[in-house]
Order: structure tokens, then C-alpha cells, then sequence
């Protein structure tokens, strides 16, 4: 749908750029060329503009369609958990039962020690994440244009599909991170936590020996603590801004001629039907993720020493 | 892709859905099914149960069946018995009476014969004095000849 007016670039530009919301600092030059009298907050009106309003600035979109489609989830579910009823369930009750059970199950395979948290926990990053996901699904002109005919503004900047901001991703892995360094805390101390990165994976038994290793140990620990929740973000920011790309794509293919239409109608299909698989997958990998990272959490070495 | 506030907007918006979920949906769902599951145990252990109590109730039955039929059959056989008895006895109790009473009968008509005997005897010995009283015009004092005469009527 590469109008006239747009260039291919700037029609995936325009698709790749969230609604920010920031600070722009006195004296800059907005993207229509005047320039701002004293510091004002602001939509950002260009991608440029976007990325100078630096770290204090919150992705709109994001943010609103994350936050709805989990009070959708919230709102579906706790009343079907409200409704819930013993001896005749009914048709969506048996629905989020299903998923219930089904995550119910993973978890208690995955996760052995007792924390009540963490089951809820995997049915909110599976369920949401999974609806954030699908909003990929939709054909990717279809919100924006909308939007943009309702605010009357052309050039609106909306991004449907939270889970293609890192913003989102790395946040929820973020919290999934906090949430390991405090049940880590919890289950170990603080002491038994600096214990688990320090004196391993090396491990001589011998203390002068140990003090020695403690660096090494610490910065290999470290980093594989790290990298977990950032691998965690990044997994399924990666997979979905992929799968969005090439909708754009094939939504530029589009407007070249009734072939072009065809052949893009043709690929959508094949890529929507694919998509589905990944938007599950992701979800679920996700959230398998998370649940394993709250297993390793909990677990003690010295328990399992005791086991053996 | 500016990492910005969303970040953690998104974390504290995450926490919240899973305090959310955490609080208000997992313990009444889970409630629900495990309480379905508790039912459904509980219905089925109650069929088992019932199953049993129905094969119990079966056999009780065939039994307390088959000990009635007993029953009657024994109160048959001794009904059965008891009629030949009955009948026997009534059998027995005819033979004796018949008996007893051809043995009087008999007996009376011995004695019916008897006596007759000792009439026609007497009769005898009347007749013969008489006779002889003809025959001999005489009287013949009967008392001078009873004995006589009495040995002539027990010969007859």
C-alpha cells in the first residue's frame, strides 16, 4: 500500500516508529522546522524527534494496547473464574480451564518447589503474551489507518504489535529478572545467593585456592545471569519484529499491480497461517522460560547434595 | 527502538497482570476443577460403590430365593408326608374299626347263634320229654331225668 506520496523506506519507516510521548528540550528544531521556545512534552512528530527524547520518553502504543489486552485477559478470565461453575461449565469457561490445566500441568513438571506465584505467573505471560502476539495477525495497515482517520492526523505514528518494541519484551524480562533475584534472595539469603555466583561452576574445596576463583567464577556467573533475561526479551522481540517486517513487505507488494496484488495476497496467507505457529510458540517459549528461571530461583545446591 | 520509560512501564504493567492473576483468577479456577475432579472421583467411587451394593443385593436375593424355595419345598415334602401319614392313619383307624366291628358283629352273632343253640337245646329237651312222655303215656317225673335230658340236648 506504498502510496504515491510515500516511498517504500518511508512507508516502513513510518510502520517501524511507535507513538512517543517525551520531552523535547528547549530550542530544538521540531521535524516541521520551528523550533521549541522553552522544554515541552509532546508527541514526537518524527522518528528523529522520537529518539531525542532519549530515555524519558513512553511508547504510547505500547503501552495502550499491552496494558488493554491484558485487562482484556484479566477481565475474561476473572470472570470466567468468577462464573466458574462446578457441575456445568460452560463454553469459555472450559475454554480458560483448558489452558489452565495445560499450564497448570507444565508448571508442576517444571517447576517442583512451592511457590503459588508462579503458576499464575505463567498463565499471565502465556495468555498475554500470546494475545500481544496476535495482533501481528492483523493485516498491518488496517489499526494504523484507522487511527490515523480518527485523529484526523495522517502521519500518526502506531504500532499495534507490543511485542515487537523491545521496550515491552525486555521490560516483561526485566521483571521476570527481578522476580528470580528475589525469590533467589528469598530461598538462599543473600549470603547463599553471593555464594551461588561466586564459588561456582569452579569449585576446588581448598579456601585459598576458592578466594582465587572468585573472580572468574563471578564473572561467568554473571554474565549467564545476565544474558538470561535479555535472551529472554530479546527471543521473542526478535521472532515477532521479523514476522511484522516481512508483513510490511508483503504489504508493499500489495500496490504493484493486480499481479502484485495477487502474489501478495497469496504470500500474506502463507505468512499468516505460518505466523500463527510463531505467535504460539513464542508465547510458550516465554513463558516456559520464565517458569524454568523461577525453578532455577528456588533451587539449592545443597539440597541437592542432600537428594544424592 | 528506543529503549525508553516504556521499559519499565512494561515491567510494572507485567507485575501487576501477574499479581492480578496471581490474587483473582488462578485460586477460584483451580477451586472450580479441583472440586470438579473431587466429584467426579467421589460420583464414581459412589457407582463402584452402588455396583457392589447391587451385586451384594443380587446375591442376597438368590440366596433368600433359593433358601425360600427350600423352605417350601421341605413344608411340601412334609405336607406330602404328613397327608400319607394322615391318610395312612385314617386307613388304619377304618381297618381297626372295621375290624372291631366284624369282630362284634361276629361275636354277636355267636352269641345270637349260641343262644339260639341253647333254646333249640332246650327246646330239644322239652320237645323230647314231651315225646317220650308220649311215647311212654307216662309223666315222666323231669326231674328224676334231667340229667338225661341235658346230656341228650349237648349232644345236639
Amino acid at each position: 500500500m506504498a502510496g504515491e506520496a510515500q516511498t517504500a523506506t518511508g512507508y516502513i519507516q513510518h510502520h517501524l516508529q511507535n507513538m512517543t510521548y517525551g520531552k523535547l528540550p528547549a530550542g530544538y528544531t521540531r521535524a516541521d522546522g520551528s523550533v521549541l521556545g522553552e522544554s515541552t512534552w509532546t508527541m514526537a512528530h518524527s522518528s528523529q524527534e522520537a529518539a531525542d527524547m532519549g530515555f524519558w520518553a513512553l511508547h504510547v502504543d505500547t503501552l495502550g494496547w499491552s496494558i488493554g489486552l491484558g485487562l482484556i485477559f484479566c477481565f475474561l478470565f476473572a470472570r470466567a473464574a468468577k462464573k466458574a461453575s462446578v457441575v456445568r461449565p460452560t463454553g469459555f469457561q472450559s475454554f480458560v480451564e483448558l489452558v489452565t490445566e495445560f499450564i497448570d500441568k507444565l508448571v508442576r513438571e517444571t517447576f517442583p518447589h512451592r511457590n503459588t506465584m508462579v503458576a499464575p505467573m505463567a498463565l499471565t505471560i502465556f495468555v498475554w503474551v500470546f494475545l500481544m502476539n496476535l495482533m501481528d495477525l492483523v493485516p498491518v495497515d488496517w489499526l494504523p489507518m484507522a487511527a490515523a482517520k480518527i485523529s484526523g492526523n495522517d502521519h500518526l505514528f502506531f504500532k499495534v504489535v507490543p511485542t515487537t518494541d523491545p521496550n515491552a519484551t525486555l521490560g516483561m524480562a526485566l521483571a521476570v529478572f527481578a522476580l528470580m533475584i528475589f525469590f533467589s534472595i528469598r530461598e538462599k539469603g543473600a549470603l547463599g545467593f553471593l555464594k551461588e555466583l561466586t564459588l561456582h561452576p569452579f569449585h576446588t574445596g581448598k579456601w585459598f585456592f576458592d578466594i582465587l576463583l572468585i573472580p572468574v567464577n563471578f564473572l561467568l556467573e554473571a554474565v549467564s545471569l545476565i544474558a538470561k533475561p535479555i535472551s529472554l526479551g530479546l527471543r521473542l522481540f526478535g521472532n515477532l519484529y521479523a514476522g511484522e517486517m516481512i508483513f510490511i513487505l508483503i504489504a508493499i507488494v500489495f500496490g504493484v499491480g493486480v499481479l502484485g496484488f495477487i502474489g501478495a495476497g497469496l504470500l500474506h496467507m502463507g505468512w499468516a497461517i505460518f505466523h500463527v505457529l510463531v505467535i504460539t510458540l513464542q508465547a510458550f517459549v516465554f513463558m516456559v522460560l520464565s517458569t524454568v528461571y523461577m525453578a532455577m530461583a528456588h533451587h539449592r545446591d545443597d539440597e541437592h547434595e542432600h537428594d544424592q | 527502538m528506543n529503549i525508553n520509560l516504556t521499559l519499565i512501564g512494561q515491567s510494572i504493567t507485567f507485575l501487576f497482570f501477574v499479581w492480578f492473576c496471581w490474587k483473582f483468577v488462578w485460586p477460584p479456577l483451580l477451586g472450580v476443577m479441583k472440586e470438579r475432579e473431587q466429584k467426579i472421583a467421589d460420583g464414581l467411587a459412589d457407582a463402584e460403590h452402588a455396583q457392589k451394593d447391587l451385586e451384594l443385593a443380587k446375591r442376597k436375593a438368590a440366596e433368600q430365593l433359593k433358601a425360600a424355595k427350600d423352605q417350601a419345598g421341605e413344608i411340601i415334602d412334609g405336607a406330602n408326608k404328613r397327608a400319607n401319614q394322615i391318610l395312612d392313619e385314617a386307613k388304619q383307624a377304618a381297618q381297626s374299626e372295621g375290624d372291631r366291628l366284624k369282630a362284634a358283629a361276629k361275636a354277636e352273632i355267636d352269641q345270637e347263634v349260641n343262644r339260639a343253640k341253647e333254646q333249640l337245646r332246650s327246646r330239644v329237651a322239652d320237645l323230647s320229654v314231651l315225646g317220650a312222655e308220649k311215647i311212654l303215656a307216662v309223666n315222666i317225673d323231669a326231674k328224676a331225668h334231667d340229667d338225661l335230658i341235658d346230656k341228650l340236648a349237648a349232644e345236639l
